[in-house]
């Protein structure tokens, strides 16, 4: 195994807080690992800072194994960088050259304010979940696991969109920063599911329509799923405009409507 | 003045203790619940089904979590399962076997009737999921599937591929938002609990910041649940999620909560080694690798071929040599040691020389690659991602990590502290894995205390408070608090020192990893009590935390936790060099059988060692909670 | 100390609109919009399709082009009056035309609302520029070959149909117009610039198409591109071989054997009347 370093030049976007007026700030780092994670090399640039006396860089992240979904930046004009079905987390340094530029900025959205730096504020996605996100059973009132069965393609399907980590990736990476392939993938993850039919439609309308409160309209660019760190299949977005669409007559039918 | 206690063990037969228990308690009426306020701190597995289902019954609860979402908990990094003894492949398993199984795997250290009672909802809890849509693994035909793990000899683990702690989370997240919509939840994201509001000896409230806005502030209940997780960070590299700490806990216990066996510390052997001094957290690997691959050094301490250039007879296959019954199959705490053992004698592999290899040549050779691939391929892929090295041409590195942490807030049956009013769930109370914890079963535990114990338990406790307020914020007793809270913020923002916080935070990682690690002796955990408090002190006068209190501030949230990790770390120092026997994840070198195994001293420490603050680290007041174990008979581990 | 500071917390973009009886409501949400966008583009798509395949008669001469026209207006005129037919599609054509371009011009609207810094087309823009992994140059301008096709379309219609920019133009005769109009290089390469765009927003839209309807096959998922490009592939030929076809003067009224367009038929019928 190569041990190499690289010499980068960062661009960071700094701001100071949720109406105060950023900035790019350009540092120098040397002799940084191919080894290290991109998150390892913002803790040494953070060291840097500190021991220079200026305030570090607020990037967030917490589990750092690409599974959480707390971290996320654009770095160089990528949700989550160049890698695929990777989060900024598990990114490496090996994927970048000697001599780089990397320009990091926040996930941008209206409805992700800016906290701070590069930490954003994701929690429209909470209220979509909110919206419908769940099948109502209450604790205790669970039949037998065993009693319905389950055929195991529509469990591995269910699964694709349960993998979703609520990064936010998709919504920044959408050049409409629409939040169809979040949602999509939330809503399909239980309309597949057996269990999930009695709420079927109420929870499609409900959460769609939660998501055009907060995020901009799907245009099927697809960007969406190339930024996805657990490449979330753009099918769940056709299965959802189709399921929207059933909703519309389905809950007119069960409200009793003419 | 340590309040109660006694662990009010339910008199009776083992199996129907909690049965019996759950008729016996007091219950609050449908009408009445919404009198009661709940604060639940941490939206992990615990916290998130605690708060759910106290919320469907009807409290009024407010949950705390400083993730952005609920969903962000580390529950979400479990990969391997979660046991229930449902017997889906009828090969024998049972409630009673589950419960003797965690019993023996926590090497006679664990409460048997809190076991007994895991094992019991441990059926509910899948039923529950599945219900919620928590997509575990089928069989063609529709069924659950099914298997084994941690060297159990019955396949009662449920998995959702290798997520299976995330699709939890996100069950018991979905339940929670559930009840958010509701209105019957009050979720507080990115608030951290600084400290717990105590008024004669009772659990009111507790005292948050706001991370975004620096608001400290006050909030007030009837019962406070703590649901906050491990303290495996002490360690400064774990397995653990970065912001994962002992806050909270610790907390509680400067207000007077026992604190039991910090010593106890699960070290799980399949973790990715360090890189460099940089790297900030471990991976864990799932050990079902172990099933397949084969664990070795070169004998040479100074070898430089590549791994399969090295012939077989220069190969030390240590664990296939030493336990030819097990080989690779050892528990996680006997692989864990003797891979420490090989590095430290010098043979360890990498740039660092600090893994052991785990090769999987011989897997390839006889099963074909596209098996190997089709059983861990997403795991030999997230190695590739993290080293940059192809594990299907060269073997893996592996070193263990600390990954669980079995201490924790004691509590009794009833999962309350020894101070009323506080209740402990999770991973933050010491209960059910005694000093060392089966694969899949932290989930399991979860899940139980929030879904299953705690939403009855609690009601035992509220329902002679009826018509009883919660204590006012106003309170003196809550500005006191609250102005503590602001002051000790205040405080590190001025100290001006010159090294970061993270700079202590692994400097004290070093020392906690050295003496209190695999391997404990006595003159290491001694050296251990002198040079933490010395490091503690040079931290408190020579940290530096830049920026202010009004915005978000990494640093800032650190300085506190690290702070916290210090007291703890002399408190778990002490708890081990009391603790004159090895036993499951606590190992002394003085205490071993002349093959070189744990040697417990049933005689004089079959008890949980629950320790008081005593108004400084140094001077915490042991007591002790003498184990009984009526069903299952005290034996000694063999692995030969 | 514990003054409590209120949070700044994301917004919703837009205030929800008070639900209208079924089908309305459909066109309130951006998915019913997507949709009612997706069935008018299937039936610009069709008729542009057709207006390809049916101006390949120019191709057979200016008669077949005036009978094809004809048959155009004779259109179910066994059942119902002369042109009631083709007046019935146009209508359709228009008001699936209007649907198209409100759906696109509110939907794009509310991406701008949704997006902090957006440019002219409402796409969002980052600092860095975004470096895009999957939306294509089709994709990403739609927004800007939407309008271009609209203002081609007037153009046509004014050039062809009403006959508004020459005078030359003689109702009745298409193939002596077309041959007139796109034998001014300017004007072909209005046509040719045009079609190019027309053809990048078929093939972005052919596919959004799929999604937008929730048509979703695994039998023909993998076929999806393909389709909406091979379209878009067929008629950017068929469209662009009518203004190259004349500037190499393949279509000419020289190449008539006999007497062209309008004066062929007129004079068709003053034989008929000597007759």
């Amino acid at each position: 195994m190569s041990e190499e370093t690289l010499n980068l030049t960062l661009k960071v976007w700094r701001q100071e807080g949720p109406n105060a007026k950023g900035r790019f700030e350009t540092y120098q780092l040397s002799d940084i690992s191919t080894h290290m994670s991109f998150l390892e090399m913002m803790d040494v640039l953070n060291e840097q800072l500190i021991a220079k006396g200026e305030v570090p860089v607020e990037i967030e992240s917490d589990c750092r194994e690409g599974i959480c979904g707390t971290c996320g930046c654009m770095i160089n004009g990528r949700a989550h960088g160049p890698e695929k079905a990777t989060a900024t987390c598990q990114l490496h340094m090996r994927s970048f050259s000697d001599g780089d530029t990397i320009v990091v900025e926040p996930f941008l959205a209206s409805s992700f304010p800016i906290i701070k730096d590069l930490a954003v504020d994701r929690a429209p996605l909470d209220r979509i979940i909110e919206a419908g996100g769940y099948i109502s059973i209450s604790t205790g009132s669970a039949p037998d696991a065993n009693l319905i069965p389950v055929p195991k393609d529509t469990a591995d399907a269910a699964f694709d969109g349960a993998a979703c980590i609520g990064c936010g990736a998709c919504v920044a990476a959408c050049p409409n920063s629409a939040g169809q392939l979040f949602t999509s993938a939330k809503i399909q993850h239980l309309n597949l599911l057996p269990q999930g039919q009695a709420e079927r439609w109420a929870r499609t309308e409900s959460m769609v329509e939660t998501m055009e409160d907060y995020f901009g309209s799907c245009t099927n660019h697809g960007e969406c799923h190339e930024a996805c760190p657990k490449e979330i299949p753009l099918d769940f977005i056709a299965y959802t405009n189709r399921d929207y669409m059933k909703s519309k007559r389905k809950n007119r039918k069960l409200q009793g409507q003419a | 003045m340590i309040g109660s206690f006694d662990s009010k063990v339910p008199d009776g037969p083992m199996a129907e203790k909690w049965t019996n228990h759950k008729f016996n308690m007091k219950l609050v009426n449908p009408a009445n619940k919404r009198k009661f306020e709940v604060i639940v701190v941490g939206t992990g597995l615990a916290g998130a089904s605690a708060a759910a289902t106290m919320g469907e019954l009807g409290y009024k609860v407010k949950a705390f979590t400083y993730s952005d979402t609920p969903r962000r908990a580390h529950s979400i990094a479990a990969q391997g399962g979660i046991n229930a003894a449902k017997n889906y492949q009828n090969d024998g398993d049972s409630v009673h076997r589950l419960f003797y199984d965690t019993v023996k795997g926590g090497d006679y250290r664990s409460r048997e009737a809190n076991v007994h009672r895991l094992a019991e909802v441990s059926v509910n809890i899948i039923d529950q999921c599945v219900a919620q849509g928590v997509p575990f693994a089928r069989e063609y035909a529709g069924q659950l599937d099914n298997r084994s793990f941690g060297g159990a000899q019955v396949s009662r683990t449920f998995y959702a591929r290798g997520q299976t702690g995330q699709q939890l989370l996100i069950g018991a997240y979905s339940a929670l938002m559930r009840q958010v919509s509701k209105g019957s939840v009050e979720l507080h994201t990115r608030t951290e609990m600084l400290d717990l509001i105590v008024e004669d000896g009772v659990a009111r409230g507790i005292v948050t910041r706001d991370l975004v806005t620096g608001d400290v502030r006050s909030h007030t209940a009837h019962a406070v649940v703590l649901a906050t997780g491990g303290y495996g960070n002490v360690y400064y590299l774990s397995t653990n999620a970065m912001m994962c700490n002992v806050t909270a806990g610790w907390r509680a216990h400067r207000q007077g909560a026992l604190f039991a066996n910090p010593c106890y510390t699960q070290i799980h052997p399949t973790c990715i080694p360090a890189s460099d001094e940089f790297q900030s957290k471990l991976t864990l690997m799932s050990e079902s690798l172990r099933n397949d691959g084969r664990i070795w050094v070169p004998r040479s301490h100074d070898e430089t071929r590549m791994a399969k250039d090295i012939p077989d007879d220069e190969r030390y296959y240590y664990l296939e040599e030493k336990y030819p019954a097990f080989g690779n199959l050892v528990p996680r705490d006997v692989a864990s040691r003797n891979a420490k053992t090989v590095v430290d004698q010098g043979m360890g592999v990498g740039p660092l020389k600090n893994g052991v290899f785990l090769d999987f040549a011989d897997a390839i050779a006889r099963d074909g690659e596209q098996t190997v691939r089709e059983k861990y391929g997403n795991l030999f892929d997230m190695y590739e991602r993290i080293t940059g090295e192809n594990p299907y041409e060269r073997p893996m590195r592996i070193y263990p990590a600390t990954h669980y942490t079995m201490g924790g807030l004691w509590v009794d049956y009833e999962l309350q502290s020894n101070v009323p009013g506080l209740f402990v769930v999770g991973e933050a109370n010491f209960s059910d894995h005694g000093a060392n914890r089966l694969g899949a079963s932290a989930l399991m535990q979860g899940l139980a205390d929030g879904y299953f114990v705690l939403p009855y338990t609690i009601g035992n406790y509220l329902a002679p408070l009826l018509g009883q307020g919660k204590l006012s914020e106003d309170d003196p007793i809550c500005q006191a608090a609250v102005q503590g809270v602001a002051d000790q913020t205040k405080k590190w923002l001025s100290v001006g020192g010159t090294q970061s916080v993270d700079y202590y935070h692994r400097e004290l990682g070093k020392l906690v990893w050295d003496y209190i690690g695999m391997e404990r002796d006595k003159a290491g955990l001694e050296k251990a009590m002198t040079e933490i408090p010395a490091l503690r002190e040079e931290f408190e006068k020579n940290v530096r935390v830049l920026g202010d209190g009004q915005s978000l501030n990494s640093s800032l949230e650190k300085v506190g936790r690290v702070a916290d990790f210090f007291e703890l770390a002399e408190l778990k120092a002490r708890d081990a060099l009391e603790r004159e026997e090895s036993c499951g994840g606590h190992f002394r070198s003085e205490s071993q059988t002349p093959e070189g195994e744990a040697l417990r001293n049933d005689e004089d420490f079959a008890h949980v060692a629950a320790w008081e603050w005593g108004g400084d680290p140094g001077s915490a007041i042991k007591h002790k909670e003498e184990l009984t174990f009526e069903e299952v008979a005290l034996t000694q581990r063999s692995y030969k | 100390m514990a003054q409590t500071m209120p949070r700044p917390g994301p917004n919703p973009v837009r205030k929800r609109p008070k639900q209208l009886p079924f089908p309305l409501n459909v066109y309130q949400s951006a998915v019913g919009r997507k949709w009612v966008m997706a069935v008018s583009g299937l039936v610009l798509l069709g008729f542009v399709v057709t207006h390809m395949i049916g101006n390949l008669h120019l191709y057979e001469g200016p008669l077949e082009v005036r009978e094809y026209a004809e048959t155009l207006r004779d259109l179910g005129v066994h059942v119902i009056p002369r042109t009631w037919m083709l007046w019935g599609i146009r209508i359709l054509l228009i008001a699936a035309f209007v649907v198209h371009v409100h759906s696109a011009y509110s939907l794009a609207a509310m991406s701008r609302k949704a997006n902090p810094s957006s440019s002219l087309d409402s796409n969002k823009r980052y600092a860095s520029s975004q470096d895009y992994a999957a939306a294509n140059y089709a994709s990403r301008t739609m927004r800007w070959t939407g309008p271009i096709v609209l203002l081609y379309l007037f153009f046509h219609l004014a050039d062809l149909t009403w006959g508004w920019l020459s005078d030359d133009w003689t109702r009745g005769d298409p193939y002596n117009n077309v041959v007139i109009s796109m034998g001014n290089i300017g004007v072909a390469i209005i046509y040719i610039v045009a079609n190019v765009a027309l053809a990048l927003h078929i093939y972005h839209g052919a596919w959004s198409m799929f999604q937008s309807l929730g048509v979703n096959n695994p039998k023909i998922n993998n076929y999806r591109r393909h389709i909406a490009g091979g379209l878009a592939g067929l008629i950017l030929i068929g469209n662009l071989s009518f203004p190259i076809a004349v500037q190499a003067g393949l279509i000419d009224q020289d190449n008539c054997e006999a007497p062209c367009g309008i004066t062929a038929e007129l004079e068709h019928e003053g034989e008929e009347a000597a007759q």
